[in-house]
């Protein structure tokens, strides 16, 4: 998964519930690739209305993934530096193993194969 | 169904699924059949609408199996040599879920197969859209759902493996009534939601439920195939 499916996701645990503990997951024991992908503007500006770009920054700062200015540019196209660095960051940076932590009630979700497994017992709905 | 296409007009082709075996994956995924081609028909019938009024920005495939339906709605419908309008189909980005793991490799194998960016698709292994962040209501695009619709005994329904394709329960409609409600918060204001129902669903019925949500549904496509008596409902903001 890239880390765009990353920010995508939240805890869901019933009784998880402060927005500011359980988003975003804490990652865990990843591997980590980079998958050189052309560069889409136009995907790029669409992503940059739908991400978080909070939990965006505070998550490639603890995977060492520098370059990312702590707020979105004015005028992003404007900006060659920020958008390469964004497509790098959220759509190249791919996460094949590892745990996604919950840090509000420490629920572990599992990445398998590229692919996160938020699926919860019964009893945790 | 009214098409203004003549009757001869070419289908749009039909994704590859040549590296998907019956041996091997569709013993754990359910294989696309009469149901999800309709569905793929739907779709292609519903082309000029998708490229020229909604515009796609965000999809989401709940269910998302074998990964035809996606594949197909990225690769076939929105990506046109022509586009009527500015309309960019390679800035859209795609959401499948399924609740069984080898479905959602499935997905992501035919996706690649036929020629699609990874980086465009995020895949989830979950219930309908369960751990997704909530500033995500409303922003679906395309919602497309090709349930597990046949009737079955209750307890056939909750699995995470293959019956989860088909089981459904009391009039089959078990993982379809948990889902409707879900529709409306998921639909962006010129969204669209295609779901596969069968005859034994009530469609009509289903139908009345979504306009108590607020949303206008009509049967878009109908087909008889072996007992079944499929067919396709859509729905969006009045």
């Amino acid at each position: 998964m890239r880390l765009l499916t990353h920010n995508m996701l939240q805890c869901h645990v019933k009784k998880c519930t402060d927005p500011a503990l359980n988003f975003p997951l804490q990652l865990q024991d990843i591997e980590l690739e980079q998958v050189e992908t052309e560069e889409n503007e136009d995907l790029l500006l669409n992503l940059i209305n739908k991400v978080d770009y909070n939990a965006l920054t505070t998550t490639a700062a603890q995977l060492g993934l520098v370059g990312l200015p702590n707020a979105i540019p004015k005028d992003p196209q404007a900006d060659p530096a920020f958008m390469t660095r964004l497509h790098e960051v959220l759509l190249e940076t791919n996460i094949t193993q590892g745990k996604m932590a919950c840090r509000g009630c420490g629920h572990v979700y599992t990445i398998k194969d590229g692919i996160p497994n938020m699926l919860l017992a019964e009893h945790e709905i | 169904m009214q098409s203004t296409s003549s009757p001869t007009a070419p289908h749009l082709p039909t994704p590859n699924l040549s590296h998907l075996s019956s041996g091997q994956d569709y013993a754990n995924v359910y294989e696309p059949a009469e149901d999800s081609f309709l569905l793929l028909d739907a779709l292609e019938a519903d082309q000029s609408l998708l490229l020229e009024t909604v515009r796609p920005q965000l999809c989401l495939e709940v269910g998302s199996g074998s990964g035809v339906v996606s594949t197909f709605l990225a690769g076939q419908v929105l990506r046109t040599d022509s586009p009527p309008t500015d309309y960019n189909s390679t800035a859209t980005l795609y959401v499948a879920t399924d609740i069984n793991p080898d479905a959602a490799r499935a997905t992501r194998k035919t996706w690649l197969q036929n020629g699609l960016p990874d980086h465009s698709l995020q895949l989830v292994n979950t219930r309908f859209t369960e751990g997704f962040h909530p500033r995500f209501c409303g922003t679906f695009d395309v919602v497309v759902f090709n349930p597990p619709y046949v009737v079955t005994d209750p307890a056939e329904v909750g699995s995470h493996s293959i019956a989860a394709a088909w089981a459904g329960g009391i009039d089959g409609r078990e993982v379809i009534d948990q889902f409707l409600p879900m529709i409306p918060t998921l639909l962006s204001p010129r969204g669209v939601c295609y779901l596969v129902l069968i005859a034994q669903n009530r469609p009509d019925e289903v139908v009345s439920i979504m306009e108590t949500h607020g949303l206008r549904g009509e049967i878009v496509a109908r087909r008889k195939a072996g007992i079944e008596y499929l067919s396709i409902a859509r729905f969006s903001w009045p």
